[in-house]
């Protein structure tokens, strides 16, 4: 056997037993071999949360000033100039007021006849605005936005909502400070039944068997327009078996309807036709065949275009990169995710019809 | 005698020049007559080009009496479909969109065709779908699984990883917060599966979270709950309590004996059994561990219960006891008087379905349907009830019990607590209403 030289060399084996017999313990679950550790730049890539607490926010800011170039270009195509379009999302500004930002509690929330509940009316921590718009904005270029726009972007959407002044710079610096005038602030409740299994519920029913209810009524029927509001529902069940769908292009029937069999056909593979790339490309969230939308009407474009040498390309390049200025406040997001065959092909069609 | 069914006339017997004089100048004796005598011929022409080896003096019907070409020719190959489809004849049980409802589809809902399922498990292809920053088909070699957080070892895992682990197979139901959601003010969609097709039950593959969160020494101490992350564009988000997190849920790769569809986050979801379909991240990228709940868009913004006062309830995920007649149902019509049997399905987020009441007087009167095997904890239950009817007007409805011994409430009941604009977890009684035609609609009683 050996004598160690001197009691640092002692410890420094101890101190050496001990941290391999640790990292033994860690590596060696029951589930040998299985899984490694994550680097830090591996979680710094991907803990991206923000919490109501601001952990995980990371350092930054931004002017309004940018925050509505980047507004204009990236975000008002969905969600309008104002933050109060309802054309594509429900709108995010609206509905709160100064008193509601004193209290944290937005008052027209009592109101039965507020049409619409705005995000700014619902949303009771900003860091929740900063992690959504940070994590999944622009909605078809999620996580493109650097941090110090993404500042930019929420103060400017603050400021719309006038809870920060028109010329304001948020950060991380005064992002507490901000959360302060959050207008529901103290809108929401965590007292109830149905956040746990063994929670209380709200409603208690019980289970009448017999002469329960004698006077049966109806409160609400399907409105008549809704009755082929989507689409015909007997080519929505089987043709045959104990229940046919009912012919909702017609009018109730007052007999039995035929009893023959419906022939059906696979649904064509949609995904290949330019309608169906329309579709698979979300254009129709802006564009519709004939009617102003967000956008101009794809008639409206065939018959500005309509016999350009040029105008393939030119569009091409509007797909493509975006554009603004042609059809009215609200630019055309750029579409670099579209593949370019896509983009030829969506042109194309839109120009010509085939 | 008839046999079967009458069938439809043939196809274009009407001459172009008759329908347009008929439509022109109305119905009368001598066009009544020119119409018989073209059905006539009609009739006559289908009968002789009929089918070989037909038997004229035969009597019944001609599928039974004739060859079909099923039974005379060669039929296909074994793999000429290598992963199989359903039958051409089952081309109307989709997948579809309600109209309306979104505009953009990447951020949509599919509800899934509730009116034509049999049994309890959802079929693969017609689990509902619910996005919301459209759907991607993942690579598997180049997904990873990280836990971070209050844990001692901060780990990263690969499909192969996860796929070693002792993996279990469990039946659940899925259901989207929202689901029946749009009736909470009026009825407002006409059949089941718009009013309940943001529903699936399936059996989900995985390894428990709890093996996972020990693996990595999760701090069970300070750790109340985990924030579960998406690798979509939407990087889905949502907060599980840690008792939850620990009894049942499961980060899991197959569903139905297959790897899961990429609509329904192939190749890793989470699975939380009795709480709400958000909660399934699909796409499974992270799990965090921390000590606070972490308020992400879709637990402060959406998924949230306005109350009549304007409090909005947070954290509401628990989907409740429910049940719904899947046939006959809205939208459905009944082919004549006769023997029928109402069928459909039953669930509780909170464990297994007691009972289930079905009534076809609107409530008045109810009797206890059969529940047929399994029953699971957290799983959709069916249930059949025999039926003659008599040709009158009838409201059918259901209400279920689960073993806690909650009961499915009415409309009413739930508006008395909640108000009106609700949007999320609208458990209540639906009620179809059977009219003389056979037709089915959709109403709500009381």
């Amino acid at each position: 056997m050996y004598k160690l030289a001197n009691p640092l060399m002692r410890k420094l084996l101890l101190v050496g037993v001990f941290l391999s017999f640790s990292t033994l313990s860690l590596a060696q679950s029951k589930y040998e071999g299985i899984g490694r550790q994550a680097t830090k730049d591996e979680i710094a890539a991907w803990d991206i949360d923000v919490r109501p607490d601001f952990k995980g926010l990371p350092k930054g800011s931004g002017t309004t000033a940018r925050g509505q170039e980047v507004w204009e270009s990236r975000c008002a195509s969905c969600h309008g100039t104002f933050g109060e379009s309802n054309e594509v999302f429900t709108p995010i500004v609206g509905g709160t007021t100064k008193e509601d930002m004193q209290t944290g509690r937005v008052a027209s929330l009592t109101n039965p006849k507020q049409p619409q509940r705005t995000t700014l009316m619902k949303v009771a921590t900003v860091s929740t605005l900063w992690d959504y718009i940070h994590r999944a904005m622009p909605w078809n270029a999620p996580r493109t936005l650097t941090v110090d726009d993404t500042y930019a972007v929420l103060g400017y959407v603050l400021s719309m909502a006038e809870i920060v002044p028109d010329d304001f710079t948020l950060s991380d610096q005064n992002i507490a400070e901000v959360q302060k005038l959050m207008p529901n602030r103290n809108g929401m409740t965590q007292s109830h039944g149905l956040w746990n299994e063994g929670g209380k519920p709200d409603v208690k029913a019980t289970a009448c068997m017999s002469d329960c209810s004698k006077h049966v009524t109806i409160g609400s029927t399907l409105p008549d327009y809704a009755r082929n509001a989507h689409d015909n529902l007997a080519l929505q069940n089987r043709a045959f078996g104990a229940f046919r769908g009912a012919d909702t292009s017609k009018p109730p029937a007052n007999k039995l309807p035929e009893k023959g069999g419906f022939v059906l056909t696979l649904a064509s593979a949609e995904s290949v036709t330019p309608a169906g790339l329309f579709k698979k490309h979300n254009c129709a969230t802006c564009h519709a065949p004939a009617s102003r939308a967000i956008g101009p009407a794809i008639s409206e474009i065939a018959a500005k275009y309509k016999g350009q040498a040029d105008a393939m390309k030119k569009l091409n390049q509007k797909v493509k990169l975006g554009g603004a200025g042609v059809w009215g406040a609200i630019p055309m997001p750029p579409h670099a995710h579209v593949p370019d065959g896509d983009i030829d092909t969506l042109v194309r069609w839109v120009l010509t019809g085939q | 005698m008839q046999f079967g069914r009458v069938k439809k006339a043939p196809e274009n017997y009407v001459s172009k020049d008759l329908f347009a004089d008929v439509a022109e100048n109305g119905m009368d004796e001598t066009r009544r007559g020119f119409l018989r005598k073209s059905f006539l011929t009609a009739l006559g022409a289908a009968a002789t080009g009929g089918v070989m080896g037909s038997v004229e003096a035969a009597e019944g019907e001609k599928v039974i009496l004739e060859k079909q070409s099923w039974q005379t020719t060669l039929g296909q190959p074994v793999a000429a479909r290598p992963y199989g489809m359903p039958s051409q004849w089952e081309a109307a049980l989709q997948r579809r969109e309600s109209p309306g409802l979104t505009r953009v589809s990447a951020a949509s809902v599919a509800f899934a065709p509730l009116q034509g399922f049999f049994g309890i498990i959802t079929p693969s292809g017609l689990h509902f779908e619910r996005h919301h920053q459209g759907w991607y088909d993942i690579d598997p070699a180049q997904h990873r699984l990280m836990i971070n957080g209050l844990v001692k070892e901060e780990k990263v895992f690969t499909m192969d990883d996860l796929m070693r682990l002792p993996a279990v197979s469990r039946i659940h139901f899925i259901e989207c917060g929202a689901n029946t959601g749009l009736e909470w003010g009026n009825v407002a969609v006409p059949s089941v599966q718009y009013t309940h097709g943001m529903l699936s039950c399936c059996e989900f593959t995985g390894v428990p979270l709890s093996t996972l969160l020990d693996m990595c020494g999760a701090d069970l101490k300070k750790g109340k709950y985990i924030l579960a992350e998406g690798g979509d564009g939407s990087g889905m988000t949502r907060t599980i309590p840690m008792d939850a997190a620990l009894k049942d849920v499961l980060v899991c790769w197959a569903m139905n004996g297959e790897m899961l569809r990429p609509e329904n986050g192939y190749p890793l979801r989470l699975v939380v059994p009795g709480i709400q379909g958000v909660s399934w991240v699909k796409w499974l990228r992270r799990l965090e561990v921390g000590d606070m709940p972490y308020a992400s868009k879709d637990e402060a913004v959406h998924y949230i219960d306005l109350l009549p006062n304007g409090l909005h309830r947070q954290y509401t995920t628990i989907q409740e006891c429910k049940s719904v007649i899947t046939t006959p149902s809205g939208g459905q019509q009944l082919l004549d008087k006769g023997f029928y049997n109402i069928t459909g399905l039953a669930w509780s987020g909170r464990g297994k379905i007691k009972h289930v009441d079905i009534s076809v007087d609107g409530g008045n009167n109810w009797k206890r349907a059969r529940l047929e095997t399994p029953i699971l904890s957290k799983a959709v239950t069916r249930f059949n009830m025999d039926w003659t009817w008599d040709g009158s007007p009838a409201i059918l409805m259901s209400r279920a019990t689960d073993e806690t011994g909650y009961v499915q409430p009415m409309i009413k009941q739930l508006r008395e607590v909640r108000g009106t604009r609700s949007i999320y977890h609208n458990n209540s009684i639906q009620a179809w209403k059977l009219d003389v035609n056979g037709e089915l609609s959709n109403v709500q009683v009381g």
